[in-house]
C-alpha cells in the first residue's frame, strides 16, 4: 500500500518546481528582525496598511526560523497551512495507513490467519483487505453517501449527519481560532459551551408563551451571551491581572461543569420535574432550531448560523479594524502597543467574541441537535475537538469550515463504522490527530514521501510570495 | 491612554517581559482585594447558613505512639474566630500595601489556614461522625501524586523551552502501559518502569516534532493528547476488555510504613505510611529542585530555556539539552501515570486520568515554573479534591458540586489575586535553529 502512495504526491512537485521569485528579493533566510524593526517604525507613524504588509512579508520570508519576537503562533499556523496539497494529501495517507494498521492488528480474522502466513499468505492478505476495506467503506458510507440505500433521499442522509456534526465544531472551532489569532489559547471551550447550553436551555424550556422565531432567537442570543461572558472572565483576568489564560480557562471549565451539574441535580432549577436524573426537560417547541431540509433529516438551521459565523469571522479578521488589532496583538503585542493599540481591550474583546462563537456551538447543541433535554455532558467533547479543528484549519475561518466538516464526517462515519464493523470509534481520534500532526510537520511528510524539501525549491511559499508584490502597492496606496 | 499604559509594563502581553523595568516596587491592591473577596464570601456563608452544634476533629489513629483526644469545638464560635483571624490578616495586608510593602507569604498562609479551619468547623458542625484530619491529609497526599509528577515533568520541559501541553497524554500512556505490563508480569515495579518508558516515548515524539521539526509546541501537545486518548481507548476496548483477567488486572504497590516515624501522631500516617511511589515523589521534588537550581545541568537547561542563542554561543548544545530535558520530564510524568494503575486501583479505564494533566499544567503555571511551588500547587489540588470526599462522609450541608468546584474557584482567585503575572521561561514555546 505504501508503495503506491508516493505516486499521487509525486505529481505535485513537477508543476511547482518553478524558480522562486521571492528568493531573489530577499536572499537572507532570516530577515525577520530587520523587517520587524521596520514594521515598528512604520507603525509608529500610523501606517497600519503598510505595516501589515511588512509584517506578512516578514512572516513569509522566514523559512524554518521562528523569530525571537514571540511570533510562534503565526509561524506555526502558517506552517500548518502552507504545506500545500502534496503535504496535506501525504498527511492524510499516512494517517489512514496508521489507522489501517490499528484495524489490522486488532482484527480477529487477521489474527486467526496470521500464524500460518508463510504457508498461505493469501488468507492473511484477504483478511487484511476485508478488515481495512470494510472499515473505510463503512466510514465513507456513514459520512458521505450510503450506497445501500433505496433512494437518493435516504442515501444522502449520512452527509446531512456529517453537516449536523460539523455545525457546533465549526462554531466552536471559530472561537478557538479567533483567540489563536490574537495569541490566546482558548482551552475553555467546554466551559463556554456548558454555560451557553445552560442559558439557552433554561430559556428554551423555562420561558413559555413566546412565539416561534422570537423565542428561538432569544435562546440563541442568551447562549452566545453566556459563552461570551464566561470567556470574557478569562479575558478580563488576563488583561487586568495578567493571569495566564490557559490556567483560567481550564479552571472555568471545571467551574462551569459543576455549576451546571448543580443546576441539573436540583429540583426547581433545571432538573426535569418528576425525574431523579440530572437532565433538563425537553426544549419548548418554539425555541427549537427548525430542520433545514425537512423533518426526515437531522440537519437544522444551526448550520446556517455556523456558515454566517464563518463569514462574520472572515470579515472581522480581514476587513475590520478590530480584527486587525486582534491580529496585531497576536503577532507582536509589543509592536501593537507601540502602534497605539490597547492590548488589554483587544484581549477582552477577542475573548468575548471567541466565547460568543463557542457559545453559539453550545446553543446549537441544545436547540438543534439534542432538543429532548440535556445533561452535563452536552458539550460532548466539542470544546476540545474545536482546538484540533482550529489547528487543522490553520486558524483561518474558511479553513475551520473545511476542517469542521471533515471532522464532522469522521464523527458520523466513525459511529457507522463502530456499528457495522465493531471497530471502536476512538480510531477516528487517532486518525484525526495524526492528520493534524503530520500536516503541522511538512518536512517530515516530505521526507517520508521523498518530496523535495523547501530549502532548495520553496514550493508553496512561491505562490504567496509572488502574490505579495501585487497586493502590497494597492494596500499601501489605500493607506 | 499612552500615559496610563506606559506605567504598567507588559499589560496582558506575552509573559516575556524581560525588558520591563524590574526594579520598580510594584505593590498592588490585588492581593488585598483577593483576600477581601474570599473573606466576604466566607462571612456570607456563615451568615446565610449558620450551623449550630459542635464539630469533632479526630486527630489520631489507633496505632499512634500516644493518642490525642478527639478535638471538640463549638462550630459557629470557631468559625467566627477563624474569620476574625482572617480579617486581621486582611487589615495587616492592607496596611502593608498602603505603606508600599509587599504582603508577606506567611500572612497569606495564615489567612488560608484560618479560613480552612473555620470552614471545616462550620461544615462538620452537628455531624455525629468525627472529621478525620489524618484521613483528610493523607488522602490529599495520595491524590496529588499524579498531579505533582506531571507538574514536575512540565516544569523540567518548560524550563528548557519546550511547552508541554501533553502531560495529560503522558499520564494516560503511563497508566495504560503500567496496567498491561503490570498485569502480564504481576509486578508493580515492572509496571512502573514500563510507564516511565511509555511516557518518555510520548515525550520523544513531542521532542521530535517540536525540536527537530520545529512544529508549534502547543499544537503538538494538544494533538498528542488526542492521539494518546484515541490509542489507549481503542486498545482498551479492542484488547483490554476482552482479556481483562490477563492484561488488565495489576498487582498494586503495598503501603510501606516507615518504622517508628509512622507512629508520630498526624504526621506519621500522613507522610510515612504511603506507597513507595509517594516516597519517590518527595525525593523527586527535592531532586528536581536541586538539579535545576544547583547543578551545571540545571543551569544549562535554564539557559537554553531563557536564551537559547546565548546558550548556543557559549557552547551548550541546545537541541541535545532540550531533548534530554523533555525525556526526563516525560519519565517524571510516567511515574504519575503509573500511580493510576499500580497504586490507586488495579486496572486501566478509558480516559481515567480525567484531566489531571491539565491540572498539572495549571500547577506548573500556578507554581511559577518552580518545582517546589508547583508541587505545593499540586498538593493544593489534591487537598481540595479530598476535602470533598471527606466532607461527604461527614455529611456536609454544602451541595457536593460546590465542594468539587471549590479548588478551581480558589485557584482562579489565587491566580488572579496573588500570583498575578507569571513569567514563563523566555524561550518557552519557541523552536531553536542555528543560523
Amino acid at each position: 500500500m505504501s508503495g503506491e502512495t508516493p505516486r499521487p504526491d509525486g505529481r505535485e512537485p513537477e508543476p511547482e518546481a518553478v524558480p522562486e521569485p521571492a528568493g531573489g528579493q530577499v536572499p537572507d533566510a532570516d530577515p525577520g528582525s530587520p523587517l520587524a524593526e521596520a514594521l515598528e517604525t512604520v507603525d509608529a507613524q500610523a501606517e497600519p496598511g503598510l505595516a501589515e504588509e511588512l509584517q506578512q512579508e516578514a512572516a513569509r520570508e522566514q523559512t524554518p526560523v521562528v523569530a525571537d519576537t514571540g511570533a510562534r503562533w503565526r509561524d506555526a499556523f502558517r506552517r500548518a497551512t502552507s504545506g500545500g496539497w502534496a503535504v496535506a494529501l501525504g498527511a492524510i495517507v499516512l494517517a489512514v495507513i496508521a489507522g489501517s494498521i490499528l484495524i489490522i492488528v486488532t482484527d480477529e480474522r487477521v489474527q486467526a490467519a496470521a500464524p500460518y502466513f508463510f504457508a498461505r499468505p493469501a488468507d492473511t492478505l484477504a483478511a487484511v483487505g476485508r478488515a481495512v476495506g470494510g472499515a473505510y467503506s463503512a466510514l465513507f458510507q456513514g459520512a458521505v453517501y450510503n450506497f445501500g440505500a433505496d433512494s437518493f433521499a435516504v442515501g444522502i442522509r449520512p452527509l446531512t449527519q456529517t453537516l449536523t456534526n460539523a455545525t457546533p465544531l465549526i462554531a466552536a472551532g471559530l472561537g478557538v481560532a479567533l483567540a489563536f489569532r490574537a495569541g490566546l489559547f482558548n482551552i475553555g471551550g467546554q466551559g463556554q459551551m456548558l454555560m451557553a447550553a445552560t442559558a439557552a436551555g433554561w430559556i428554551g424550556f423555562g420561558v413559555t408563551g413566546l412565539p416561534f422565531p422570537w423565542h428561538m432567537l432569544l435562546c440563541v442570543v442568551a447562549g452566545v451571551a453566556a459563552g461570551a461572558l464566561w470567556a470574557g472572565i478569562a479575558g478580563l483576568l488576563k488583561a487586568r491581572t495578567g493571569a495566564h489564560e490557559v490556567i483560567v480557562t481550564i479552571m472555568l471549565n471545571y467551574v462551569a461543569f459543576y455549576l451546571l451539574s448543580y443546576f441539573l441535580a436540583t429540583p426547581g432549577l433545571m432538573q426535569a420535574p418528576g425525574s431523579a436524573n440530572p437532565k433538563t426537560p425537553p426544549m419548548a417547541e418554539s425555541s427549537v432550531l427548525p430542520p433545514l431540509l425537512g423533518d426526515s433529516y437531522n440537519l437544522h438551521w444551526g448550520f446556517v448560523l455556523s456558515l454566517a459565523a464563518v463569514v462574520y469571522v472572515w470579515w472581522l479578521l480581514n476587513r475590520s479594524s478590530t480584527g486587525f488589532s486582534f491580529r496585531a496583538v497576536g503577532e507582536n503585542p509589543k509592536a501593537a502597543r507601540v502602534a497605539g493599540i490597547d492590548v488589554s481591550r483587544a484581549t477582552v474583546y477577542v475573548m468575548l467574541i471567541a466565547g460568543g462563537l463557542v457559545g453559539l456551538a453550545g446553543a446549537q447543541q441544545v436547540l438543534g441537535t439534542v432538543t429532548t433535554g440535556f445533561g452535563a455532558d452536552i458539550d460532548a467533547g466539542i470544546g476540545f475537538d474545536a482546538i484540533t479543528v482550529a489547528l487543522l484549519g490553520g486558524s483561518s475561518p474558511w479553513g475551520v469550515l473545511g476542517a469542521g466538516i471533515l471532522f464532522g464526517g469522521f464523527k458520523a462515519g466513525g459511529s457507522a463504522m463502530q456499528a457495522a464493523e465493531g471497530i471502536p470509534i476512538e480510531i477516528v481520534l487517532v486518525v484525526q490527530s495524526l492528520i493534524v500532526l503530520f500536516i503541522a510537520a511538512p518536512p517530515l511528510v516530505r521526507a517520508i514521501f521523498r518530496l523535495p524539501q523547501p530549502d532548495r525549491v520553496p514550493r508553496t511559499r512561491r505562490r504567496r510570495a509572488a502574490a505579495a508584490p501585487t497586493t502590497a502597492p494597492t494596500k499601501g496606496g489605500q493607506a | 491612554m499612552t500615559a496610563t499604559t506606559a506605567g504598567v509594563p507588559a499589560a496582558a502581553g506575552a509573559p516575556a517581559s524581560q525588558d520591563a523595568p524590574r526594579a520598580v516596587a510594584t505593590t498592588t491592591w490585588k492581593a488585598v482585594i483577593g483576600l477581601g473577596v474570599v473573606l466576604v464570601l466566607y462571612a456570607l456563608l456563615l451568615l446565610l447558613s449558620p450551623h449550630d452544634g459542635s464539630a469533632r476533629f479526630l486527630l489520631s489513629t489507633s496505632t499512634d505512639l500516644f493518642v490525642l483526644s478527639t478535638f471538640v469545638v463549638p462550630a459557629m464560635a470557631t468559625a467566627w474566630v477563624c474569620g476574625g483571624v482572617g480579617l486581621a490578616v486582611l487589615l495587616l495586608a492592607a496596611v502593608r500595601t498602603r505603606a508600599g510593602r509587599p504582603v508577606p507569604v506567611w500572612a497569606i498562609a495564615v489567612f488560608a489556614a484560618a479560613l480552612l479551619v473555620g470552614f471545616l468547623a462550620w461544615a462538620a458542625a452537628g455531624s455525629p461522625r468525627d472529621l478525620s484530619v489524618v484521613g483528610l491529609l493523607s488522602g490529599s497526599v495520595a491524590l496529588c501524586v499524579p498531579i505533582v509528577y506531571g507538574a514536575l515533568g512540565g516544569v523540567i520541559g518548560e524550563r528548557s523551552g519546550v511547552v508541554n501541553i501533553a502531560i495529560e497524554g503522558q499520564l494516560l500512556a503511563g497508566a495504560f502501559t503500567a496496567a498491561i505490563v503490570g498485569s502480564i508480569t504481576d509486578s508493580p515495579w515492572a509496571g512502573l518502569v514500563a510507564a516511565v518508558l511509555a511516557s518518555a516515548l510520548v515525550a520523544l515524539v513531542l521532542g521530535m516534532f517540536t525540536i527537530t521539526y520545529k512544529v508549534n509546541q502547543v499544537i503538538v501537545g494538544v494533538v498528542l493528547n488526542v492521539l494518546v486518548i484515541g490509542l489507549t481507548s481503542f486498545f482498551y476496548s479492542e484488547v483490554l476488555v476482552p482479556n481483562a483477567e490477563t492484561l488488565n488486572t495489576t498487582t498494586r504497590f503495598e503501603r510501606l510504613p516507615v518504622p517508628f516515624l509512622e507512629r508520630i501522631p498526624i504526621v506519621g500516617p500522613v507522610l510515612f505510611n504511603q506507597t513507595i511511589v509517594v516516597y519517590l515523589m518527595f525525593v523527586a521534588v527535592a531532586v528536581v529542585w536541586f538539579a535545576l537550581f544547583r547543578t551545571r545541568w540545571g543551569l544549562r537547561v535554564r539557559a537554553v530555556g531563557e536564551h537559547p542563542k546565548a546558550a548556543d554561543t557559549v557552547g551548550i548544545d541546545v537541541v541535545r539539552t532540550r531533548y534530554r530535558a523533555v525525556l526526563i520530564g516525560g519519565a517524571m510524568a510516567g511515574m504519575g501515570g503509573a500511580f493510576y494503575t499500580v497504586v490507586s486501583i488495579n486496572q486501566f479505564g478509558r480516559e481515567m486520568t480525567a484531566g489531571a494533566g491539565f491540572i498539572a499544567l495549571a500547577a506548573v503555571i500556578f507554581g511559577k515554573w518552580d518545582p517546589l511551588r508547583a508541587a505545593l500547587a499540586g498538593l493544593l489540588f489534591g487537598f481540595a479534591t479530598n476535602l470533598q470526599n471527606v466532607l461527604s462522609v461527614v455529611g456536609s450541608p454544602v451541595p457536593s458540586q460546590f465542594m468539587l468546584m471549590l479548588p478551581y474557584v480558589v485557584t482562579l482567585l489565587a491566580v488572579a489575586g496573588l500570583v498575578g503575572r507569571s513569567r514563563a521561561p523566555a524561550a518557552a514555546g519557541d523552536a531553536y535553529s542555528k543560523e
